[in-house]
């Protein structure tokens, strides 16, 4: 690590090319420390160096969501987001949806009970994507089109989306304590 | 009597572990200490490679080798060309690396292996590669004329193979038709684009010599096959296992990619385990593609739209290689009457090389493209002699009663003859008649054009020959200890759900739940007799093999435990684990005690098992405990092998209506109408059916790849190569109907391909219904777009 | 698809930030990173120097006061499109911004990223060039104000000089009965824009358009304000006669492209279309009639 000595302005970090960068982050509610290069993906920090492979990576140039993990409580595509930006953040992945106790998430409960996936390939991201519309407040009053633009942003090869739709309904139900 | 599970809408086994974050797919699989890989892929189409320097790339940091051609010693060979059809005349396959010349922009060059990919793809960009540019020709008909820009310059005209398949007298019938109709059709270049993109991982283990491949393949037993050949291992020492996988579609057939011998060769090499993951990126320039075809059809008619002869020639676009043969040729051109009866045929190909990436089977393989030229041609017809879309097609069906229908002399691609074995076409299509109510869209139309809105129905109808031999073997066997059931058979699963269909099967005859049934498949080191996932014919080949077992494993239960229980087999009723006398409420033993009982041992190792030692009480006979002819434990294997492919088939249908403004198509209605046969969970079946329809409107409407003159893809991401979201793809209907195959003992056809098929034809159907007041052109090519779609208003002859 | 290596740059603050600017003159700078990221997965920019704003929360805030809602360029494309404050200074971006990407990358992108980014197709951009807006960017001497008009140059330039980072835009609030529209096609939900039209109309007391705002992206290097489209509607009643006139005024203004000519002409009828479709719609919100 450099630092600038040209002047006496306040950087917080400059690294060389092969400096690994300390990073301090919460995934899925622990702690986690870790020196990386600050190139790494957030998607591969997750997934090689933590061993959290249940965030899947489709594309890495952010189209497909399945990278999709919650960054700061918002979803967020860990493809285009570099491991060392998350420093001092939350994330939450697919391991962190079911409850400690292993009670899934209503989001995996309907996904299984909708039959809303296949291979399962992009299954975590969309889980993912459908669970921060469940906690933006998203509602049944929209209409299926609605529904569907808010759920553009992730793709799914097998399903074609019918049943992905049906799970999203039904995951607002059981959000809403009504069992669909 | 437990319920009977074949045909209920049971939840998947698969599920629990994908919702958890806890799949594991060839890039979750932890293996330490494992080296990654990344290719050196040629930018051109077509170059001479004048040199290649990896000095550089072999002094950075973290590399621990670069490979060329002349790195690979033996393996330095030809891949093979998997099914050697005879009329292949100018077959050609590819080396592990280029060698000399590439001949398709992706193809690989060089192989860097690293302490991880960033590094790996750092020391790629290093190695320095000259090229020598060979000029190209991209246009499939141009390519086949004197003079064009050879692919491989001792392959004349570019051609591959020719092939002409007849059934019946095309000839006659044309001479003596009342009218004939001929159109060109075109099906443009795509590619399947599975979630998860190629993935190979190796591991050679010092001690026992053995080599363990993870791959995302559709047969990790024809794998095994090559990497054995390959390498001079014997089998045995090959373990392939394709763990979960994220999609198929078709691509994940071919075998072996340049990765399967790479990474192994680097593991052995290296003394440590290799991961090689494709990127998107290299997905659109690697993994195998599919579907440019140009179909002149021709159709003889009677005036009153009975169709007596078809010819049809077609150019097939293979890319710049032929490793699969002609397999999506071969299909395209048997598949090409359709459900009509058409009793005169005549249907010429030929395989082209292009500069482009190979072509093999993708979801449809070739009958996307004949649906496409066949239901393009027989609206062409209707309209021509005025008779309504779906009225001429009634017209042509082959009759219930006219099952089994064989079109003597073409022979699918299973190498066995046409022959379709049932259907109810009529009751099939008149059921979406009604779905659609036509009268009163006609109504809407008519209401809707007076407001200047363009609105049009669409339909199609479609046959699919599924379930293709050789064979596919079951074993399901009865856990001692626990009782458990576990199944297993050569496949492998992309998301068809086999781990519960294939439970559900054995569940009904083995009294348990299908969610206690455990499967496992695409392990070689479980099981290795069989062939692949393809085709549609998971259910029909592997399904009746394991049903077949499962009666076996019945029938072994029931006599084991007949002895115990000292009551005739034919007394006995299995129900919730147990086995027990009809009647007798108590009388019974558990599958786990069968399971001991079945096995003469001589350790009581466990409580249980001191009832199945030599000397307790039920084991005591004269005899040898184990009787001559008589295998230990609850153990069976059986194999299906089918006669020829069972004909499933459908119609869909769609009301779209079109932006005058942007000239998109809003889907309105989306009605599928289809019959599988017998159908084992409809749950499942349904999400095959949408997922089909998704792709087919994907190649319908948006997924082309963009190969310009110069032959360089020009749209290799997901942000040009436009493959759906939920809102591009249509909310639809499903509609099933059952017509069970009498050639299989489950009654079963397959489903996965059949959404696709038809897509692009009803789309089509529909815009020209759309367009037809304003005098526009048929659509006579896909993929559609927006543009298209306004050339074609453009053109119209009245005014809009 | 993995980034280059890169020296990695952390300001504390926006000063530091423009030292470390104006010292590695071939750096990228990372905001949001929606669009940045995917061109380094891809290799296609591989910078030296990648300059994080991450820890640059003083701008990051959206301040609306009687002429401009001014979004710090941290702000996340999310938080402008859920500020009400916004929304009721000016709808208009609200809407704008539903139209760029998806939700998840919206959570992410910042209002600075995709202005700074400059892509001709993107919708922020012609929003701030119809709307009049300007943008602030601040270098070793300080901050600057640049009119929208002048900021986009070309596709992906911009008028920020080397030293100098984008640090707020200023979007004009619209007048009480103002009239507003973007409507945009693109092929796939989310997609960049193969057209989009930005628009504002103000009707007059005699039931005459007193001020239009008319704007569009997809047919130009640069987003492009249809400025003749502007003066035909000034002054005139709205008709659908006088909305076909402007919409064939606007076609003239598409950029000459090497695309083929099939795909022009979809082009021209489709803005034609669009232009149309946003004049209807701004009209109706004004509460007149056509």
């Amino acid at each position: 690590m450099s630092t600038d000595t040209s002047s006496m302005r306040a950087v917080a970090g400059d690294y060389e090319v092969d400096d690994l960068v300390a990073v301090t982050m919460t995934v899925n509610g622990t702690a986690v420390e870790a020196k990386i290069p600050a190139r790494m993906l957030l998607s591969d920090f997750l997934r090689h160096e933590l061993r959290l492979t249940g965030t899947h990576v489709g594309c890495e140039h952010g189209v497909c969501g399945a990278c999709t993990v919650h960054l700061g409580g918002r979803p967020t595509r860990s493809c285009l987001t570099l491991a060392v930006q998350a420093d001092g953040c939350e994330i939450r992945t697919v391991e962190g949806l079911a409850d400690f106790d292993g009670t899934l998430h209503p989001v995996q409960q309907s996904f299984r009970e909708c039959h809303a996936l296949q291979c399962g390939f992009c299954t975590p991201g969309f889980m993912m994507s459908v669970a921060g519309l469940l906690e933006e407040g998203i509602g049944n009053d929209l209409s299926d089109s609605e529904l569907r633009e808010h759920l553009a942003g992730n793709l799914c090869r097998c399903t074609g989306y019918q049943n992905i739709v049906a799970a999203t309904r039904k995951a607002i139900d059981l959000r809403d304590g009504k069992e669909g | 009597m437990s319920t009977r599970q074949f045909g209920e809408r049971v939840q998947r086994n698969e599920d629990d572990r994908l919702i958890r974050g806890q799949g594991r797919f060839v890039d979750d699989i932890p293996l330490e200490g494992a080296l990654h890989g990344a290719f050196v892929r040629s930018p051109h189409p077509h170059a001479r490679i004048v040199s290649i320097d990896t000095s550089a790339a072999a002094a950075y940091p973290g590399v621990h080798k670069v490979y060329t051609h002349e790195d690979l010693g033996p393996l330095d060979v030809l891949m093979p060309l998997l099914i050697p059809h005879p009329c292949i005349t100018h077959g050609r396959t590819q080396y592990p690396l280029a060698h000399g010349e590439v001949f398709y922009g992706g193809q690989a060059v060089a192989f860097v292996v690293a302490d991880d990919r960033y590094t790996a793809e750092d020391a790629a960009a290093l190695v320095d590669v000259r090229y020598e540019p060979l000029p190209v020709e991209i246009d499939i008909e141009r390519a086949t004329e004197g003079g064009a820009p050879l692919v491989h310059s001792d392959v004349p005209n570019n051609v591959a193979a020719q092939f002409v398949q007849r059934s019946g007298d095309a000839e006659a019938a044309f001479a003596k038709a009342d009218h004939i109709t001929s159109i060109r059709v075109q099906v443009d270049r795509s590619t399947a684009a599975p979630m998860e993109c190629l993935a190979t991982a190796a591991r050679w283990d010092e001690v026992s010599g053995e080599l363990t491949v993870w791959a995302a393949t559709q047969t990790p037993i024809g794998l095994r096959g090559a990497l054995s050949s390959l390498f001079e291992l014997d089998e045995n020492y090959v373990r392939v296992i394709a763990p979960d996988v994220g999609g198929g579609f078709g691509p994940k057939i071919l075998f072996p990619y340049s990765n399967e011998i790479m990474v192994p060769l680097a593991a052995r090499e290296l003394h440590r385990p290799v991961k090689w993951i494709e990127d998107r990126g290299e997905n659109f320039v690697n993994m195998s593609q599919e579907r440019t075809q140009i179909h002149y059809i021709d159709l003889a008619a009677t005036s009153d739209g009975r169709v007596i002869g078809l010819r049809d020639r077609f150019i097939h676009d293979t890319g710049a290689f032929i490793p699969y043969g002609i397999a999506v040729a071969q299909v395209a051109s048997t598949s090409i009457a359709s459900s009509y009866r058409i009793p005169n045929i005549e249907v010429e190909f030929s395989c082209v090389y292009t500069p482009t990436v190979p072509v093999t089977p993708y979801r449809g393989c070739g009958r996307p493209h004949a649906n496409f030229a066949i239901e393009r041609a027989m609206d062409q017809l209707a309209q021509e002699l005025g008779i309504d879309r779906f009225e001429i097609r009634r017209r042509n069906f082959i009759p219930p009663e006219e099952f089994p229908y064989a079109r003597e002399g073409l022979i699918f691609a299973d190498g066995l003859p046409v022959k379709m074995d049932s259907g109810e076409y009529d009751r099939c299509l008149t059921a979406l008649e009604e779905a659609l109510d036509v009268p009163a869209f006609r109504a809407e139309q008519e209401a809707a054009r007076a407001q200047g809105r363009i609105l049009g129905l669409g339909m199609a109808f479609y046959v699919e020959g599924t379930g293709l031999g050789p064979y596919e073997g079951g074993q399901v066997r009865v856990h001692p200890i626990t009782g458990k059931i576990f199944v297993n058979t050569g496949l492998t699963t992309q998301g068809q759900g086999h781990k519960t269909t294939w439970a559900q099967i054995v569940a009904d005859q083995m009294g348990v739940d299908s969610s206690e049934v455990i499967v496992v498949e695409g392990d070689t080191g479980v099981f290795d007799w069989g062939c692949a996932t393809f085709a549609s014919r998971s259910a029909v080949v592997a399904g009746n093999a394991i049903h077949k077992t499962a009666i076996k494993a019945r029938q072994m239960v029931l006599q084991v435990a007949a002895n115990m229980l000292e009551a005739g087999p034919d007394d006995l009723d299995l129900a919730d684990g147990r086995v027990f006398v009809r009647g007798s409420g108590d009388r019974g033993a558990t599958l786990a005690e069968v399971a001991t009982m079945s096995n003469p041992l001589r350790y009581a190792f466990n409580k249980a098992a001191a009832s199945a030692t030599q000397f307790a009480a039920a084991a005591s006979s004269d005899g040898p405990p184990l009787p001559d002819g008589k295998r230990p434990g609850i153990e069976a294997q059986e194999y299906f092998s089918p006669p020829h492919a069972t004909w499933a088939y459908g119609a869909h249908g769609a009301i779209i209506e079109i932006d005058p403004v942007t000239c998109n198509i809003d889907v309105r209605k989306y009605i599928c109408v289809h019959d599988c046969g017998k159908m084992i969970n409809p749950l499942i079946i349904e999400g095959q059916v949408a997922g089909g329809v998704a792709q087919g409107f994907g190649g319908a409407f948006y997924e082309h790849l963009d190969y310009g003159t110069d032959g360089v893809l020009k749209n290799a991401s997901f942000m040009e190569f436009l493959m759906p979201y939920a809102t591009e793809v249509p909310d639809m209907t499903i509609i099933h109907q059952e017509t069970p195959s009498p050639i299989n003992p489950l009654g079963v056809k397959g489903i996965g391909e059949a959404g696709t098929i038809p897509v692009p034809s009803t789309i089509a159907s529909a815009v020209d219904d759309a367009l037809a007041s304003m005098g526009a052109p048929p659509v006579r090519s896909v993929p559609l777009s927006p543009a298209a779609i306004f050339a074609a208003m453009q053109a119209s002859t009245v005014p809009a | 698809m993995k980034p280059s290596a890169f020296r990695y740059v952390v300001p504390a603050d926006l000063q530091s930030a423009v030292h470390a600017r104006a010292a590695n003159y071939d750096s990228a700078v990372l905001s949001g990173g929606q669009s940045l990221i995917p061109t380094m997965n891809f290799r296609l920019s591989h910078p030296d120097v990648v300059i994080d704003l991450r820890l640059l929360d003083e701008l990051d805030y959206v301040r609306t006061d009687p002429s401009y809602v001014r979004v710090g360029a941290m702000t996340r494309q999310r938080t402008l499109e859920f500020d009400d404050s916004a929304y009721r200074a000016n709808p208009l971006i609200r809407q704008t911004l539903q139209n760029v990407a998806h939700p998840v990358i919206r959570n992410r992108g910042t209002v600075g990223g995709s202005l700074a980014h400059a892509d001709p197709a993107a919708e922020l951009p012609c929003l701030i060039t119809t709307l009049r807006g300007e943008l602030v960017a601040h270098g070793l001497d300080g901050p600057r104000k640049i009119p929208a008009a002048d900021f986009f140059q070309f596709i992906f330039t911009t008028a920020l000089e080397p030293d100098e980072l984008l640090v707020e835009a200023a979007f004009p609030v619209l007048d009480p009965g103002e009239g507003w529209a973007f409507c945009e096609f693109a092929r796939r939900h989310g997609d960049f824009a193969l057209s989009a039209v930005a628009c504002t109309v103000k009707i007059g007391p005699g039931g005459a358009i007193q001020r239009a705002r008319l704007g569009a992206c997809g047919i130009a290097s640069t987003p492009v304000v249809l400025a003749e489209c502007e003066a035909l509607l000034v002054g005139n009643k709205p008709s659908e006669e006088l909305f076909a006139e402007v919409a064939r005024q606007a076609v003239s203004s598409i950029e000459a492209t090497d695309e083929p000519e099939a795909q022009r002409r979809y082009r021209r009828h489709l803005l034609d279309g669009l232009v149309r479709r946003a004049l209807e719609q701004a009209i109706q919100r004004t509460g007149a009639r056509v």
